[in-house]
């Protein structure tokens, strides 16, 4: 064994070693606390060594056992792959730190169920991450709905419990009636899954079809919420906002978008993707989630549902960028994964932190507690302008990427699309930020002092800044992806 | 030693039939080591049949008298597949009766239970490795006899039992005498009752009216003992009534061997009259499998008694096997020979665990009764959710790589349609089975009271737990024996 193999090992084992640890050290709440940010730690690092090899040029490859005479569970990562694991890993380590003061702060119950199952779900991310042909992929994809339910349904009302039955039933019957299909059908037709850079299909598809399959996949692959099938993004908010945060802003719904791009990347080749022009009715279609999203969002007082309906945009772009499938659009569309992931991380912090610290939910409630939660509000602040797109942060590199993309290949409209958008963010997301600063305080309560709360959003917020100034190593992972 | 080797086979059948007469003799204190004993013993030569197997077709002469005289058992992939399945569960199932029987039976008819559990082990065996079709109808009504009598010991809890014992009897001597006839009708155009001299003979019949006359009536009687829709109407009620520790080993095993049955007859005995056993398949097994799929699923979400409920989910999978049959491919064979290993596990494991939970429990098992059992006896209801999440086919277990296969086949059969169905009935199977898993962990009655958990059920449970969870990662083994199977059905031998 390499020492890229122990580091793909420990990457997907560490995680779950945390729930391991976490379930053990039931009784010892802060040896079970400190367990969830030590293995982000070593998480990240292993991560990191992962991403630097495949820059170095290499394909680090795992296999761990034959699945069938046919196909095996291997992790062999691609260059989007190690992007991604970056990613899920990096924003685990702030969500572990936070999740801890957000869970002891608001005194929820079944502490531990939470740790165990936010562990095995970043197991579940980074197994996705690492996938080296499809069906591992969908194995950890289920995996991963099935990990995050008891998440979802964590404070058990009647309404939390409902929501999981939409949860799961959406995310498995997509997956189930379109995924898996698709899945089949391109293991027939080229009788291999494995990610290869140019796809595996070989024109032995025709080009209407392949607007059909990539159909199947953009739609089967439910976690990406492109409308119609967004329905059950906004329902799990009832979660804790640690949930929330995590696995609806980075892990779960990032493994849906990320699914496609790999598809797109690694299954169907863009080639064929731009050589069948039907597939331009997804590009309206993920077009018209951008619009439609950004519009439900504003109407939304309740802070976190705007925040869902802005997620359900954000993630419209990364399959924009799919679909549209030139070189740039790609490049465009896996940077949005890490700069949206670092932006919307923090925007959910601090809705979260609003929400234990000075129990505030609505957006209308805001109004002049800028001044007395300073550093939050700067914090949302920049993150809000991350995913905006406007420079200096990280938001502006996927944002360009993605318009020159369009630009390539001539699609005006989706020019036109990204800016309305923008605007439409402007305005829902900066809000509360200027509600914060520039209206008169509606009472005179003060909010609890929460470091564990507060730090985490400011140190992601930071983040969004530098990637404006070195994007290392997602630029450089989205372009070996573009040139292999 | 080179003896006990040499007579693997007979072994496996005649252990489990001899003992049996052995357990009504000896005090009702040996039934259950001579059951385990005996059942052990069966799967410990299935094992090494399976281990000492090279391909190909193994025939053993009874007595040493060959065919078409003497009685032939006939080992290949796919009789020595459905064998290791049968003997293994139904060895696990005998360990795991023992904690459970005993809650539902009189103590005093342990010797009678245990030799008509034998009996019907053994017929099971013997109908698997049977290479004459005459010898099938007596191992069927042997198993199916002692199945009787297994059912209806369930009167001493429910009196429904007796009405439900009494129906299983009439509707199976229905099957077993439509298969019986069907026999007879093929007998009378070869004069041979070997399966083999059946196969290259039936073509060569001078009128083929009663030829295929005895392939309708033998497949009706094996449809009716296999519980394919429509006539599968006994299963859920007889599965329903029994002592669990029954319905643990019926669900597991019964019907498994007519199902194999079902293809030998289809693919082997009549593999020559391929446009006539494919209009069978095409337009009658296909579309049965189908509504039993539908019809199971729906059924299953309407009910609350857990132990009905798996019943009907079984209708649904004999269904999904069915289809895999139906369409009459390698890989669609291959995917029905792969569900009845998996299935076998899983369902053995989940009437297993359902078992002890409802005797610690004292009451009959419905959703509501079970709520917080995840935290009253943490280790059996784990047990019984991995077997779960395999019946729903949750990647990483053994469900999924059967429904994997299951579609592979279907889709590359041609039959893509189907494939929507297929999947929409195993996404409502996630409704049933999810409904226990928040019944277990997510609700409570109140009554937190920790149950005593016994090793003899939760260590079988976790036996197939493991093996679902195995054979779900690393499922080269039994994909490579079930590709065998199909290759050893479809050759023309």
């Amino acid at each position: 064994m390499t020492l890229i193999q122990f580091c793909l090992m420990l990457g997907l084992a560490t995680p779950l070693l945390v729930a391991v640890v976490a379930w053990l050290t039931d009784t010892l709440p802060n040896v079970r606390d400190a367990a969830g940010p030590i293995g982000a730690l070593i998480t990240l690092a292993a991560a990191l060594m992962v991403a630097s090899d495949v820059l170095a040029g290499n394909i680090p490859e795992w296999q761990v056992v034959a699945f069938t005479p046919s196909i095996a569970l291997t992790f062999r990562v691609t260059p989007l792959g190690a992007l991604f694991g970056v990613v899920a890993a990096g924003m685990w380590v702030m969500a572990a730190i936070y999740s801890v003061g957000y869970m002891r702060g608001g005194g929820e119950a079944h502490q531990t169920r939470f740790a165990v199952f936010y562990a095995i779900a970043i197991h579940a991310a980074m197994a996705i991450a690492w996938s080296g042909n499809l069906l591992v992929m969908f194995v950890f994809y289920e995996i991963l709905t099935f990990s995050t339910y008891p998440l979802v349904i964590h404070k058990q009302s009647p309404e939390a419990m409902r929501v999981g039955w939409l949860y799961l039933g959406m995310l498995l019957a997509t997956s189930l009636l379109l995924f898996l299909p698709a899945l089949v059908w391109v293991w027939l037709v080229a009788g291999s899954l494995d990610f290869t850079p140019g796809g595996i299909l070989g024109g032995r598809i025709g080009t209407s079809q392949v607007a059909w399959l990539l159909l199947l996949f953009v739609l089967g692959i439910g976690k990406a919420a492109i409308m119609p099938l967004h329905r059950w993004l906004p329902a799990a908010m009832v979660a804790p906002t640690p949930v929330s945060a995590l696995l609806h802003a980075v892990a779960v719904v990032k493994a849906g978008v990320f699914g496609i791009l790999m598809v797109v990347v690694y299954i169907i080749g863009t080639d064929a993707i731009i050589a069948s022009p039907a597939t331009i009715w997804l590009v309206w279609l993920a077009s018209a989630t951008i619009l439609l999203a950004s519009i439900i969002a504003m109407q939304h007082d309740d802070l976190k549902a705007r925040l869902a309906y802005s997620t359900i945009s954000q993630l419209a772009y990364i399959i924009l960028g799919a679909c549209v499938a030139s070189r740039l659009a790609v490049m465009g569309a896996g940077l949005h994964i890490a700069m949206h992931a670092s932006a919307k991380i923090t925007l959910f912090f601090c809705a979260g932190a609003l929400y234990v610290a000075a129990h505030r939910t609505k957006v209308s409630e805001l109004d002049g507690l800028g001044y007395r939660m300073p550093f939050l509000f700067i914090a949302f602040g920049v993150a809000a302008l991350s995913i905006i797109g406007i420079p200096p942060l990280g938001g502006t590199w996927s944002k360009f990427f993605l318009m020159a993309g369009a630009a390539e290949r001539g699609l005006i409209a989706v020019i036109i699309v990204l800016a309305i958008s923008s605007l439409l963010n402007l305005y829902y997301l900066l809000e509360p930020v200027v509600r914060g600063f520039m209206k008169p305080p509606l009472d005179k309560s003060v909010p609890a002092r929460m470091p564990l709360v507060i730090i985490p959003p400011v140190i992601t917020a930071g983040i969004s800044l530098w990637l404006f100034f070195v994007p290392w190593p997602f630029a450089p992972l989205v372009r070996l992806m573009v040139l292999q | 030693m080179t003896a006990f080797l040499l007579n693997l086979p007979a072994i496996v059948v005649v252990a489990p039939l001899l003992i049996s007469v052995v357990a009504v003799l000896t005090p009702r204190l040996f039934a259950w080591p001579l059951a385990c004993l005996a059942t052990g013993l069966s799967c410990l030569a299935a094992w090494l049949l399976y281990l000492r197997f090279a391909g190909g077709r193994l025939s053993y002469h009874l007595g040493g008298w060959p065919p078409p005289w003497g009685i032939e058992f006939a080992i290949d992939g796919a009789s020595l597949l459905v064998l290791v399945v049968i003997a293994s569960l139904s060895f696990i199932a005998t360990i795991a009766s023992r904690g459970v029987f005993f809650a539902e039976i009189d103590p005093a008819d342990a010797r009678r239970v245990f030799a008509a559990w034998l009996l019907a082990i053994g017929g099971l065996l013997g109908l698997v490795l049977s290479a004459d079709a005459f010898n099938v109808f007596v191992f069927l009504e042997i198993s199916s006899l002692a199945s009787v009598t297994l059912v209806a010991m369930g009167g001493k809890v429910d009196k429904r039992a007796l009405v439900t014992a009494f129906n299983y009897l009439v509707i199976g001597a229905i099957g077993a005498t439509f298969y019986v006839i069907g026999v007879g009708f093929c007998y009378a155009m070869t004069g041979t009752l070997n399966m083999l001299d059946l196969a290259d003979r039936l073509p060569l019949a001078s009128n083929l009216t009663p030829v295929f006359i005895g392939l309708a009536f033998m497949v009706t009687g094996l449809m009716v003992k296999a519980a394919i829709f429509p006539v599968h109407f006994w299963l859920p009620p007889a599965y329903g009534f029994a002592p669990m520790a029954v319905t643990a080993l019926l669900a597991a095993v019964a019907t498994k061997a007519p199902l194999y049955v079902l293809g030998r007859v289809v693919f082997t005995i009549f593999g020559g009259f391929s446009v006539m056993t494919g209009f069978i398949l095409q337009w009658i097994l296909i579309p049965l499998a189908l509504m039993a799929i539908l019809l199971g699923t729906i059924l299953a979400l309407y009910e609350k008694d857990v132990k009905t409920m798996l019943a009907q989910s079984s209708v649904a999978q004999i269904g999904y096997i069915v289809l895999g049959f139906g369409l009459g491919t390698a890989a669609g064979l291959q995917a029905g020979l792969l569900h009845i290993a998996n299935h076998a596990m899983i369902k053995g494991g989940m009437f297993i665990g359902l078992a002890g939970m409802a005797v610690a429990l004292g009451k009959r098992a419905t959703t509501s009764n079970l709520a917080g059992m995840g935290r009253r006896m943490p280790i059996t209801a784990a047990g019984f959710i991995v077997c779960g999440l395999s019946l729903i086919g949750v990647p990483l277990t053994a469900g999924f790589i059967s429904k994997l296969y299951l579609v592979l086949a279907v889709i590359d059969g041609g039959y893509w349609q189907i494939t929507a169905l297929v999947l929409l009935a195993s996404a409502l199977s996630v409704a049933y089975v999810w409904r226990l898993v928040v019944a277990f962990w997510f609700w409570g009655d109140g009554n937190e009271a920790r149950l005593a958990e016994n090793p003899l059920v939760y260590a079988p449970l976790w036996l197939l737990a493991v093996a679902n969870i195995w054979f779900g990662i690393n499922a080269e083994l039994i994909v490579a024996a079930a590709a065998s199977g199909a290759q050893s059905l479809l050759a023309i031998l």
